[in-house]
């Protein structure tokens, strides 16, 4: 028992040296980069609240949107390649604002996430819902958007409401709070994480799940181009969309929820809305 | 350790902030220890294990089958070719071209959304998958040991009377087995390697129970590094045990 314990103690130690050199390489690089991005004066002429301001961003002179674009019609590819959505459309409204070039990195939502912590981008924006635990690695802006975790299940199913959920086999999109939530309530045994939404659908459809838990919007979407599925009347949650921000950029955090403001008076961003979520 | 954790997390919900060790140290914790999160981990490395080992037997088997075949085929006296072998024949290469000649991850991808496209076994598919692509390239390696065996061997076994089968059972095959280990093993570690391909297609191995932690804790390095690690341990441990197995098959030689 002795043995075992030194032995998985020298273990633990040899991955915090290894940690201990990264970080400090890692510290290093950042520092590095820091120096090289200058900051960048906001357009005067946008008048509004962050004039004075000088945003400090990945690029200068650029704002880096990481998102994920499988997720209509918040953020999904176009036949020429090309993203636009809600998410993408706001994000262009504030980067106008703020009189910086809009740049979109495509990437899995877990990456995503992750991205504006490690500083390869400016904003996360892929419909990412606020939670205590996101809260407290990165900053949010206010909420631009609600959105309800539905239960898509194929025509016919005996899954009737959420609690039927059990002893079943749900898709989710990695990273998500369909995923986190499922995986609380009924095992990580009984939940398949799938890279992106789409794929979760194909295998709903394919009849290797029994349900795909996803936001209300996409499912929606989803829905629409698999004949045969469906969406439960009863949803999983309700939550609040908001903008992904570094915790230490709180010149940036300040600048978008000022945009955001000004887009929502305006009435700017409803219009958004209202283009790609057709009223019923 | 748990009261420390729960000290540091206090302190950073109150706004503090960590230094660099006390940093590592809850993120370390985080990402093995919390919630017994270790337990994915170990549960990770059986699946990994498993699905290795399902694929390494299917590989072999397979690759020796179609190594067989090829060899068989390719030494048969000119103008007295046997044509059931020549179908036989034709069928591996196709096998092996197909299969060589396409990336792991859309076969995997293929297996699991249109061959297998109703089943819920995801480990099954994906060791299923691994092993009809290992077996393309163990049937290379295997074709180049048999030819590696000296031709002398094969006329002096026909020569004392063995026919074909006997010679190459007793005598080829032994030596080609010696000659092919090396390259095997190799083959051996790529598979298991390979296996952080199935978190695609939602087999849970080690790669897709990182990928579950990192998503709770929104912090990539410990998981990352701490599943390369276990990969490098198992290699380390599958290496020492293959240069075991050499050296016991070398005591023959004098």
């Amino acid at each position: 028992m002795k043995k075992i314990s030194r032995r998985s103690f020298l273990a633990a130690a040899a991955v915090s040296a290894a940690a201990l050199a990264l970080t400090a390489c890692g510290g290093s690089a950042s520092t590095a980069s820091s120096a090289a991005a200058s900051s960048v004066a906001a357009s005067s002429e946008a008048a509004s609240t962050s004039t004075a301001a000088e945003l400090t961003t990945v690029e200068a002179g650029k704002l880096t949107m990481a998102t994920n674009a499988t997720f209509p019609p918040y953020e999904m590819t176009t036949d020429a390649g090309t993203i636009e959505g809600i998410d993408v459309d706001t994000a262009q409204a504030i980067a106008e604002k703020l009189g910086l070039e809009l740049q979109i990195d495509d990437m899995d939502f877990d990456a995503a996430l992750l991205s504006v912590q490690q500083g390869k981008a400016d904003i996360a924006m892929a419909g990412i819902t606020v939670t205590d635990e996101r809260m407290a690695v990165m900053s949010f802006s206010d909420s631009y958007a609600t959105g309800i975790q539905s239960v898509i299940v194929p025509e016919g199913s005996d899954i009737a409401s959420v609690d039927d959920l059990a002893g079943k086999k749900i898709g989710t999109q990695r990273g998500t709070t369909g995923y986190l939530y499922c995986s609380d309530d009924f095992g990580e045994d009984a939940v398949v994480a799938y890279d992106n939404g789409l794929t979760a659908v194909q295998a709903l459809n394919n009849g290797q799940v029994d349900a795909v838990v996803i936001d209300n919007e996409p499912a929606k979407a989803y829905v629409e181009s698999n004949p045969g599925l469906k969406i439960l009347d009863t949803s999983y949650a309700e939550e609040d969309y908001a903008i992904g921000m570094n915790k230490s950029n709180t010149a940036l955090l300040e600048a978008v929820n000022a945009a955001l403001e000004e887009l929502k008076a305006d009435g700017t961003l409803q219009a958004i809305v209202d283009k790609y979520i057709k009223a019923e | 350790m748990a009261a420390q954790y729960e000290l540091l997390s206090q302190l950073l919900k109150s706004g503090g902030r960590l230094d660099m060790g006390q940093e590592l140290f809850y993120k370390f914790y985080q990402a093995f220890v919390l919630k017994d999160r270790w337990l994915q981990y170990i549960g990770g490395v059986g699946t990994t294990l498993l699905v290795t080992a399902i694929a390494l037997a299917m590989g072999v088997l397979l690759g020796s089958v179609v190594a067989l075949v090829r060899v068989a085929h390719d030494q048969q006296r000119p103008g007295r070719r046997n044509p059931v072998l020549g179908v036989f024949n034709a069928v591996c290469q196709v096998y092996t071209t197909v299969i060589r000649g396409t990336p792991m991850m859309v076969q995997l991808l293929i297996m699991s959304m249109v061959i297998f496209n109703n089943s819920r076994n995801f480990t099954m598919v994906g060791a299923l998958a691994l092993g009809i692509n290992s077996g393309a390239y163990v049937s290379e390696i295997i074709r180049g040991g048999l030819m590696a065996v000296d031709p002398g061997q094969m006329e002096a076994g026909r020569s004392l009377g063995l026919n074909y089968i006997t010679t190459m059972v007793v005598i080829i095959i032994p030596q080609a087995i010696r000659a092919v280990l090396p390259a095997l093993g190799n083959e051996f570690i790529m598979l298991l390697k390979d296996t952080s391909l199935i978190t695609v297609i939602g087999g849970k191995e080690l790669l897709y129970a990182a990928q579950g932690i990192m998503n709770r804790t929104y912090e990539a390095m410990f998981p990352l590094f701490g599943v390369a690690l276990i990969y490098l341990v198992l290699v380390m441990i599958f290496t020492w045990l293959l240069a075991k197995f050499e050296r016991r098959l070398a005591q023959s030689d004098r």
